[in-house]
């Protein structure tokens, strides 16, 4: 049987979306499981074969709360998340300005040596870092969580408010600055508005990067400190297998990024594909 | 008043020369026309001006105040950029009472003088879009509206119209012009095409690998170039060049033999050539005559023929292989392969001497 180009058209269609969403669902399956168990009685969590029908229970979350106190494990991650992004973007929007608008014969260069850093094993300088923090006094602090969150994710700010920056024709600045913008009010009335979305995104991927970071705030930190990376953490070994309770407390700790990120896909997927998509 | 002065002004972009060494006066009220092939250095001459990039030695003075390091926004000038450059995230009204906003000007009167500019470029009903809405034509004149808005004492003007379609430049061209005439302005403009340079200037500079080659009225560089550059850069279509050999001087005429064996004595002086020397004959199509075979020394072939109605452009070969360009009227038939003769203008032939400077002719006019 011939088709005819329009139903060839249609059953590519047809097939594309087949294969995105089955994708789609296998990478939503573990977030899904997660959610559902965490509804589950432990002894429901172990069931085998798993019952995927239910009495609901919020058992585990009452317990999670009145142990190990949710809110101040969230709140830590509140604040280191939102501070290492807002110093970040401090940083790297002059940086990312000066780079894209003042080149040199080593921007390039430096510009790839800022995203080598991020090719070291972050193991590799987990002793020096400790001691530091040891040393300083900043073991256990939120205060040390922002320095290296924001240390650890500037390279990839920089990379791409960068690459936001270079979409704009520098004749623009020029006009302002013939306008007579002095060169703050040249970032700040016209470049930063012209680049509102680009920075809106790389802000949000510097929070999901903070807020998911487990590494170093599983090292650096005990209990004051401790994000909720570090709460999961906790709920993991030490007691044996709670896998309802695990998965409730992790249901908890992702939620919030969930939703952030469910709110702002657009703006996510523009700038994880650096503008490539408009 | 505007009075700009350029004294010996160099650029050096990566140890590379690319303003060699430029003096320039430019008069109040003036239209004065950079134009040049690409990359020989007008945009970077008039950003030196602008102030947008630093100059490496000499100066610049505007009314005999020095503006070599002065910042662009204290030169009291305003540029029109290629890409129009307007900003994005603002109103057409925004875009224009930018400058004034930042210099804090009272806002009622920033609002009188972006309603007369948007009058002027009759834009009143545009003023609350974005330049997203605007087509290329419009988004031309909020560029020229917001350099208006300032009242500066020198207008900058980058290729403006390179990115319109022909019609619209050719319509935005008059109403440069007019604007030129209403406001009184000193304006320096950019352009590679040496048809707008022409309608347009009161004051050509021709530009070419950094330097000035000639500054003058557009009838002055098209009647006396001082070189074959120049020469060959103004005018369409462009001068033919013809090679040729002095064969004999006296102090009112030289005479010369083309490549092809015709004589030619042209009343051009002989103190500046001898007998023997090589040198190149200039004509430009509109100086040169389409005759009967065996009414002209000179025989050609002809080739194409191009019919555009007012004119015919006849392209011809000569006998040593040269090809001449000749403006025909607009009913002239010519036919492939064709030998006909040719009949030059005499007092219309420029000599050029083996490095292209111009052998002056006895009777210049008037630039
Ligand atoms: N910022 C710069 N850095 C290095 N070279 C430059 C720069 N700007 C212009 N040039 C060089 O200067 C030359 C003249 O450029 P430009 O003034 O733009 O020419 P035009 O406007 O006449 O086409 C070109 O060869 C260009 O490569
Ligand atoms: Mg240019």
């Amino acid at each position: 049987m011939m088709l005819t180009l329009k139903q060839t058209r249609q059953l590519r269609t047809f097939l594309l979306g087949l294969l995105a969403w089955a994708v789609g669902l296998v990478m939503f399956f573990p977030i899904f499981w997660m959610i559902l168990t965490s509804f589950k009685t432990e002894l429901a969590a172990f069931a085998s074969p798993p019952e995927l029908f239910f009495t609901p229970t919020l058992e585990n979350y009452v317990e999670i709360q009145q142990r190990s106190g949710y809110f101040s494990f969230a709140w830590n991650s509140v604040v280191v998340s939102f501070g290492s992004t807002i110093i970040g973007m401090l940083i790297a929007v002059p940086a990312a300005y000066s780079m894209a608008f003042y080149e040199s014969k080593r921007t390039k260069s430096t510009l790839l040596w800022m995203l080598s850093t991020k090719m070291l094993p972050p193991v590799g300088v987990l002793m020096p870092i400790y001691l530091l923090c040891k040393n300083t006094g900043l073991l256990d602090t939120r205060t040390a969580l922002v320095i290296i969150y924001t240390l650890i994710n500037l390279p990839i700010m920089v990379w791409m408010v960068y690459s936001f920056f270079k979409e704009i024709p520098k004749d623009i600045l020029e006009a302002a600055r013939l306008d007579g913008a002095t060169p703050l009010q040249e970032i700040s009335r016209v470049l930063l508005p012209i680049s509102k979305g680009g920075l809106a995104s790389t802000m949000l991927l510097s929070l999901i990067l903070s807020w998911n970071e487990a590494f170093w705030s599983l090292n650096l930190t005990a209990s004051k400190a401790a994000p909720l990376t570090a709460l999961i953490a906790s709920y993991s070994s030490p007691e044996g297998l709670f896998w309802a309770k695990l998965s409730a407390v992790s249901t908890l700790a992702c939620a919030p990024i969930l939703i952030i990120g469910w709110l702002s896909q657009k703006q996510l997927v523009r700038g994880l594909s650096f503008g490539a998509v408009k | 008043m505007a009075d700009l002065k350029i004294r010996k002004l160099r650029k050096v972009f990566d140890g590379l020369e690319i303003i060699k060494g430029v003096d320039l006066d430019i008069n109040d009220h003036e239209f004065v026309v950079f134009v040049g092939p690409s990359g020989c250095g007008k945009s970077t001459l008039l950003r030196l001006i602008a102030g947008l990039e630093e100059v490496t030695s000499g100066t610049i003075s505007l009314d005999g105040r020095d503006i070599t390091d002065v910042t662009p926004a204290k030169r009291d000038l305003a540029m029109v950029f290629q890409t129009y450059a307007l900003y994005p995230h603002m109103s057409v009204r925004k875009n224009m009472s930018f400058a004034l906003d930042l210099a804090g000007i009272d806002k009622s009167e920033v609002e009188a003088k972006v309603q007369d500019a948007a009058r002027i470029l009759e834009l009143g009903h545009l003023l609350e879009r974005k330049p997203k809405a605007l087509s290329g034509g419009q988004r031309q004149r909020v560029a020229i509206g917001r350099a208006i808005v300032r009242n500066p004492k020198v207008f900058l003007f980058d290729e403006p119209l390179s990115n319109l379609d022909a019609a619209l430049r050719v319509q935005m061209r008059l109403e440069l012009a007019r604007l030129h005439h209403d406001l009184n302005a000193t304006m320096i403009y950019v352009t590679h095409d040496q048809v707008e340079a022409m309608t347009l200037a009161d004051k050509v500079v021709v530009l070419n690998g950094g330097r000035i080659e000639q500054v003058g009225s557009p009838m002055a560089l098209y009647h006396n170039p001082v070189n074959q550059f120049v020469a060959g850069f103004i005018g369409t279509p462009k001068m033919g060049f013809l090679d040729a050999r002095v064969i004999s001087t006296d102090p009112h005429s030289v005479t010369i033999e083309l490549a092809a064996g015709t004589r030619l004595q042209l009343p051009i002086s002989g103190a500046r050539v001898s007998a023997g020397n090589k040198v190149t004959l200039g004509i430009r199509p509109e100086h040169i005559e389409v005759v009967k075979a065996s009414e002209s020394a000179f025989q050609v072939e002809m080739d194409v023929t191009e019919h555009l109605g007012s004119d015919t452009f006849c392209y011809v070969r000569t006998s040593s292989g040269e090809t001449l360009t000749v403006r025909a009227p607009g009913d002239f038939t010519g036919e492939f392969g064709q030998r006909v003769g040719l009949a030059l203008d005499l007092n219309h032939c420029h000599l050029f001497d083996e490095s292209g400077l111009t052998i002056p002719k006895l009777n210049q006019r008037a630039a």
